[in-house]
């Protein structure tokens, strides 16, 4: 009995929705960050909340990105299971040692005593002309981490609940959400929950050629895509939805078909939209290096 | 019996230098008592031992750099004699591994090409010690080559000695600093005469209530007589690095020359703080580590200005070059009776020769100056000092 | 049995002060005996000593209840042993072998034992500091009737995160103990080339945390401030700033020619000895004898042995196992 009817959604919606299940599931659940209570969310995701949950369960935090992720940690060792929000990935840098040599290596290093489950939830990527301080994508940094599970919200199903299963997770996981999906409107199927956050997901499949992607290259692949069929190239996508433990199975399975890596230029991120879009493969990007790659065929 | 062996302190520590030991054969030792002193990559550190007992022979000569491991010294514990014959092969034991020459075996199931075998033998070579890098780890000519090679260069470094090694390294390090000055500096000179009849007046009277061992020497009013004057003027105590930065702490370099040639400057921290009796007593303990070459690091890099009084019993005036990145250098000659006309009178008197040199740069002459005269008017008033 | 008269004006039994002094006495030779197993290479990586600071790990230790949580530093065998660890798992820990109590993967500067609540052994300096506040948040959150205590030298003071921390736990009002343990020097750098204020117990009034300072040679002076300190956190439910002064005898680490202080310094500390001071204030009151020093020191001698053989009799963790806790079974 699968409910067919789907519901119109956009990604911030999807965000807040997981968000606030989170927090009727369990009292345990509190969610801390920059801005989180009165403001309503840097982004508006978690707006209403104070007023529903109190200021125990949405903590407004000061500007004290290591201080409050260390204390969302040690939460976290102590009974609670925090959902911390650090605004954006590039100030997620100021409470990298609070990550990397606390929430990643406490398990390990205590010989598995010690469990540290924190959610720690950021936005990243590009598209809003902030110049280079705010316009990081460091996923790639963070899943060279051992000890830490890092996944990537590329869809409104997954914004709407990896959260969820991320709080059931023993380990630290990194979520990774993107400013530039917010107001994008998706179908989901009503009464979405929680999503594995353990394998990738092939998106559309295709027997021509695949592409890897994830994040908001989800979407733009996609797009691609449609444009790619009509001109007969048949094209598969993967969204690796889970960036460390990687699923290499899903990849190599479809790889057996084809593969090309698409990335970006490796700069600082520059202010002007016309650079900006530049340093990260668009839709047409994505369109020329297929034709490219299967007219070389 | 007990082997002491050289510790291991840091898995980045292979060797040491053996720089002194503080017991002899015979003596008692206890648990926790230095035995030794032992030069590191960090430094001279005190070693101590962990067991209780007679020290029965000390193998390592001062002098000797051996590996973490090596037995250094046998201890005897309480109550437990040793057989002659079991000494007998106490002593076996180290020199093999201290790699002595004259301890050379030649093991037949080692892996190693005839040539290399033939070279080891005529040079002494202990092949226990060699890892090959020929096929399966055989030894090849290559590898007694570089044997040959670390073997001339450890034996210079024991024959030298530690203190030969820092001697050579200091004339260096004079060498470069000075010709870095000397390129960089822009030096000026100001010269004055002072009158130190009232300062070695009061030195005399003050003497006579002191115990020998506190009794002060002129030095000392000098150097404190520098430090109330740099407090006046404070720009004279400071270093050059892109730019002028003044010091706040009044650390003042004395230069101490080495009967081997070669000049020290350790730091007499804070000066302007410490009193007569203070500073007199520290000059008595630095001056014989400066030459003994025992200085702390951080007394050799934390002056921030210097004085040389090298006339002292010699030349009458001393022209520095500054040690960089100061930016200034006193210089006081010998105390000596000349003609000195005051009042429309003359009369002889004991006067010192002060030399500034100066780090143009820095400051200027009207600085310089204000400086030499705040540091004559102290010597006027050696009560105060 | 208690008995008045202590100099301090502490009251203690006869029975406390023998099992305070036993811990003492049991930090002071089980750390020299890890040094000489240093030397011989059987322990590695970096053993920092706590020796001279031992009044402080027991007075305090003695002062918490079994239910708070403990974080403290990676010179932190003196809090391990007095929390009560097993001077064996801890042996063990340092000979790498699975038997430790963080299976060898830690090492001297990360002993933990989540039984004990004793959360490390933590090496990156003021690194903890958030995690204490937030354990503390947790207690708040859940009800709990705890208070955390978290150990650091007075170099963690001068990183962001200590002032994150106070800020933050006065801010919720959580119940942490910030314990600071001022030895003097950071590593090698003395407490007057770091900090513009060195009145460190200062600090806390910027945050409008509770602050005293306390003699951290004197076990007696370090237990009434930290009964003080654990009475205010629970009665208010605000964090705590406790400076305990003191010294360290030893090196920073093994590797330490000591360039930085001289050495009538360390013998000026040293008539303070800790352990010196607590069994003098046990004799001069007749509490103890010399005869009962005699046998603290055998029985540690034995125990500190039975670690020892513990440790060599250890194995260690298989190859195939590396990946094991990288992330939970």
């Amino acid at each position: 009995m699968t409910d067919k009817t789907t519901l119109k959604i956009t990604y911030r919606e999807a965000l807040k929705q997981g968000m606030h299940e989170a927090l009727i599931n369990n009292n345990k659940v509190f969610l801390m960050g920059e801005d989180v209570g009165r403001y309503g969310g840097a982004f508006a995701v978690s707006k209403g909340f104070l007023e529903e949950f109190g200021e125990d369960r949405i903590m407004d935090v000061p500007l004290s990105e290591s201080g409050f992720v260390g204390a969302g940690i040690g939460s976290a060792l102590a009974g609670m299971r925090p959902i911390v929000e650090v605004m954006t990935v590039n100030f997620s840098l100021l409470a990298l040692d609070q990550i990397i040599n606390n929430a990643a290596t406490l398990l390990h290093m205590s010989g598995g005593q010690i469990n540290v489950p924190v959610v720690i939830r950021m936005n990243s990527g590009i598209g809003n002309q902030l110049a280079a301080q705010h316009s990081h994508s460091w996923e790639p940094f963070y899943a060279h981490i051992p000890g830490l599970k890092i996944v990537s919200a590329g869809t409104h199903e997954d914004a709407r609940g990896m959260l969820l299963t991320a709080l059931e997770s023993p380990d630290p996981v990194v979520i990774f959400e993107y400013t530039s999906l917010l107001n994008m409107e998706s179908e989901i199927p009503s009464g979405s929950g929680a999503v594995d956050i353990d394998k990738a997901k092939v998106r559309r499949e295709g027997k021509d050629l695949s592409i890897i992607t994830y994040g908001p290259g989800v979407y733009k692949a996609l797009a691609a895509a449609e444009i790619l069929a009509s001109s007969g190239i048949d094209v598969e996508i993967i969204d690796l939805r889970v960036l460390n433990p990687i699923d290499n199975e899903t990849i190599i399975n479809s790889v057996a078909k084809t593969l090309e890596r698409l990335c970006g230029i490796e700069v600082p991120i520059p202010y002007p939209k016309h650079l900006e879009d530049a340093s990260i493969p668009q839709k047409q990007d994505i369109v020329d290096s297929a034709l490219k790659m299967i007219q070389n065929d | 019996m007990i082997e002491f062996t050289m510790p291991s302190l840091g898995a980045d520590m292979e060797d040491g230098t053996l720089v002194e030991w503080r017991v002899k054969s015979g003596d008692f030792v206890k648990r926790g008592d230095i035995i030794a002193d032992v030069d590191t990559q960090k430094g001279l550190i005190e070693i101590e031992v962990f067991d209780q007992g007679t020290i029965d022979e000390l193998i390592v000569k001062e002098g000797e750099k051996v590996p973490v491991g090596t037995i250094m010294a046998i201890i005897i514990p309480v109550g437990e004699k040793v057989s002659a014959k079991k000494k007998l092969m106490i002593k076996k034991e180290p020199i093999k591994k201290m790699v002595k020459e004259g301890s050379i075996k030649v093991d037949d199931r080692l892996k190693i090409s005839p040539l290399a075998k033939k070279i080891a033998k005529e040079k002494g070579i202990d092949l226990s010690t060699i890892i090959g890098s020929g096929p399966e780890g055989s030894i090849i000519k290559k590898d007694i080559d570089l044997a040959i090679a670390k073997k001339v260069e450890s034996h210079v470094e024991v024959t030298g000695g530690k203190k030969e090694i820092a001697a050579k390294g200091l004339r260096t390090a004079i060498a470069s600093a000075m010709s870095k000055s000397n390129k960089e500096i822009p030096h000026f000179y100001l010269e004055t005469r002072i009158d130190m009849t009232k300062a070695l007046n009061w030195l005399r009277e003050s003497n006579k209530e002191r115990e020998l061992k506190d009794r002060l020497l002129a030095v000392a009013l000098l150097i404190k007589a520098t430090a109330k004057a740099i407090k006046e003027v404070p720009s004279v105590n400071a270093f050059w690095e892109n730019g002028l930065k003044l010091k706040n702490a009044i650390n003042i370099g004395f230069a101490v020359s080495l009967r081997k040639g070669g000049v020290v400057t350790p730091a007499i921290r804070e000066d302007d703080k410490k009193s007569l009796k203070q500073l007199m007593a520290l000059l008595n303990d630095l001056i014989p580590r400066a030459r003994a070459l025992q200085l702390r690091s951080s007394e050799l890099s934390e002056s921030t200005i210097t004085i040389s009084n090298i006339g002292e019993g010699s030349t009458d005036k001393v022209f520095g070059v500054i040690y960089p990145p100061q930016v200034a250098i006193l210089g006081f000659g010998n105390i000596v009776e000349e003609a000195w006309a005051e009042d429309g009178e003359l009369s002889a008197r004991p006067v010192v020769h002060v030399t500034l040199a100066a780090d143009h740069r820095a400051i200027d002459g009207y600085l310089g100056s204000r400086f030499l005269m705040a540091l004559k008017r102290n010597l006027q008033k050696p009560e105060a000092l | 049995m208690e008995k008045e008269g202590i100099k301090t004006n502490a009251t203690i039994s006869r029975e406390l002060g023998l099992k305070l002094l036993h811990q003492m006495i049991l930090i002071r030779r089980f750390e020299e005996k890890s040094a000489e197993l240093y030397t011989k290479e059987k322990i590695r990586g970096f053993l920092h000593l706590y020796i001279g600071e031992e009044a402080v790990a027991v007075g305090a230790m003695h002062s918490l209840k079994e239910d708070d949580n403990i974080l403290s530093t990676y010179r932190e065998h003196g809090h391990a042993l007095a929390r009560g660890l097993d001077p064996g798992s801890i042996m063990a820990e340092m000979y790498g072998k699975q038997e430790g109590c963080s299976m060898g993967r830690g090492g001297s500067m990360h002993l933990f034992d989540a039984s004990k609540r004793f959360y490390g052994g933590n090496a990156i300096v003021g690194g903890h500091l958030p995690m204490a506040v937030g354990m503390a948040l947790a207690s708040k959150k859940q009800g709990l009737n705890n208070i955390t205590c978290c150990f650091f030298g007075e170099g963690a003071i001068a990183e962001g995160e200590f002032h994150e921390s106070m800020n933050l736990a006065a801010l919720w009002e959580v119940p942490v103990l910030f314990l600071c343990e001022n030895n003097l020097y950071g590593m090698g750098t003395a407490l007057r080339f770091s900090h513009s204020v060195q009145d460190l117990e200062k600090k806390g009034a910027a945050y409008g945390v509770e602050s005293a300072k306390t003699n951290g040679m004197d076990l007696l002076e370090v237990k009434k401030a930290v009964e003080k300190a654990t009475a205010y956190i629970k009665s208010t439910g605000k964090p705590y700033f406790l400076v305990c002064n003191t010294y360290r005898f030893r090196a920073h680490s093994m590797f330490d020619a000591q360039l930085y202080r001289e050495k009538k310094e360390v013998d000026e500390w040293k008539k303070r000895d800790p352990i010196l001071t607590f069994s003098d204030q046990l004799l001069q009151n007749e509490l103890i004898s010399g005869d009962d020093i005699d046998t603290i020191e055998d029985k540690v001698s034995k125990e500190v042995q039975k670690a020892v053989d513990f440790a060599e009799a250890g194995t260690f963790e298989p190859v195939e196992d590396l990946k094991k806790y990288v992330y939970s079974p």
